[in-house]
């Protein structure tokens, strides 16, 4: 009788104290915020720091040829326009994704390279993921590395940054869990044996090992949304770019990477 | 859209050690996977990779389907004489790429 008194007891302690813990959960302080990169290995952030290991780099030459070649019925090359992506695409990556005026909402890097070749090159969008959005979207990123990101100063970008807050915070999946559940709350801890890490979206699209290929922000977001058993959003999806605002908001001040190597 | 980074120093010692390094763009589909469908996507993979110094043979690799995705072969040779390094990678469905650096020698 008592001994069941004391474990309904110890019961609702268990209880009430993970409802403290849920209530105590807090956004990282900025002077905590770490890159995915400190928590490699070091023979993994070597591969990162030489151009000539990085195989994301192989993607930036991609993107290179892609900027000057001709294409679409308007028959130009991005470089038409944009001229020398080293100075013209400069800081750009560390400021998308960005609000759209004719849209009304924000697009991010890759739908804005889709966009321009709709509207300047009167070309076919390129599919998400693949290997030619990859490679421009890699080569204009590359060309803010080093540089702090920005994202979010626009002030028409703030109901949508509210909203992708919100799904960061929004319990979702057979698991139940939100991205703060790992990533605000247990960042420096593992799972099954890999560091958390914050979920700073600093150097994509990256490289992944585990991918053997570059990838995408919203390909490592469904990724983590079929990690926890819900059903990911399509590539594109307002809900994902809302997601990526709001990350690259965390993450204002961060050095861009890209490409970067992760795991 | 196959593309190789080389890194090989541009001057260097006589008979310093130097490394070799080769990044290869390469998808290496081991041929063990199947689609959803459940037929087996064929195997592509680069099967030999050779180094060639001013003509002769000096570093070769057979590579085989357990090889990541974007082989990264380095190896270390010893400068001898000035010249040029070519590079060879052969694969499935005929794939053969080329790459080549120069280095001068003090």
């Amino acid at each position: 009788m008592s001994a069941a008194r004391t474990i309904i007891a110890a019961a609702l302690l268990i209880a009430a104290d993970l409802a403290a813990t849920v209530l105590a959960a807090a956004e990282i302080p900025p002077g905590e915020r770490r890159s995915g990169f400190s928590f490699m290995s070091p023979d993994t952030q070597a591969m990162q720091n030489e151009d000539t290991a990085n195989p994301g780099m192989l993607w930036v030459l991609d993107g290179e040829t892609l900027w000057k070649t001709k294409t679409g019925a308007a028959g130009k090359a991005c470089a038409d326009c944009h001229n020398d992506a080293r100075t013209t695409m400069k800081g750009v990556a560390a400021r998308y994704p960005a609000f759209d005026q004719t849209l009304g909402r924000p697009v991010n890097l890759e739908q804005r390279i889709n966009l321009c070749r709709a509207s300047h090159q009167q070309a076919t969008p390129l599919a998400y993921e693949s290997r030619e959005l990859l490679a421009l979207t890699a080569f204009v990123a590359q060309q803010s590395r080093g540089l702090t990101i920005e994202t979010g100063a626009d002030p028409r970008l703030e109901p949508f940054v509210a909203k992708g807050r919100e799904l960061f915070m929004q319990r979702q999946g057979q698991l139940n869990l939100s991205c703060a559940n790992c990533h605000d709350d247990n960042w420096d801890k593992r799972l099954a044996g890999s560091a958390i890490t914050q979920a700073h979206p600093t150097g994509y699209p990256l490289y992944r090992l585990e991918w053997q290929s570059l990838g995408s922000l919203q390909h490592r977001l469904r990724g983590c949304i079929s990690g926890i058993r819900a059903q990911a959003y399509d590539y594109g999806a307002p809900e994902l770019v809302e997601l990526e605002v709001y990350l690259m908001l965390r993450a204002r001040g961060m050095p861009i990477e890209t490409p970067a190597v992760r795991p | 859209m196959a593309s190789a980074l080389i890194n090989v120093p541009k001057t260097a010692k006589r008979g310093e050690i130097i490394e070799i390094k080769t990044l290869m763009s390469h998808i290496m589909e081991t041929g063990y996977r199947r689609t959803a469908e459940g037929e087996i996507v064929p195997r592509d993979i680069i099967t030999s990779f050779t180094c060639r110094f001013n003509g002769a043979e000096i570093f070769r690799a057979d590579l085989f389907p357990a090889i990541a995705a974007n082989p990264f072969i380095t190896f270390f040779t010893v400068a001898a004489e000035s010249g040029k390094f070519e590079f060879e990678w052969i694969g499935d469905k005929g794939f053969a790429e080329t790459a080549s650096a120069s280095i001068s020698v003090e």
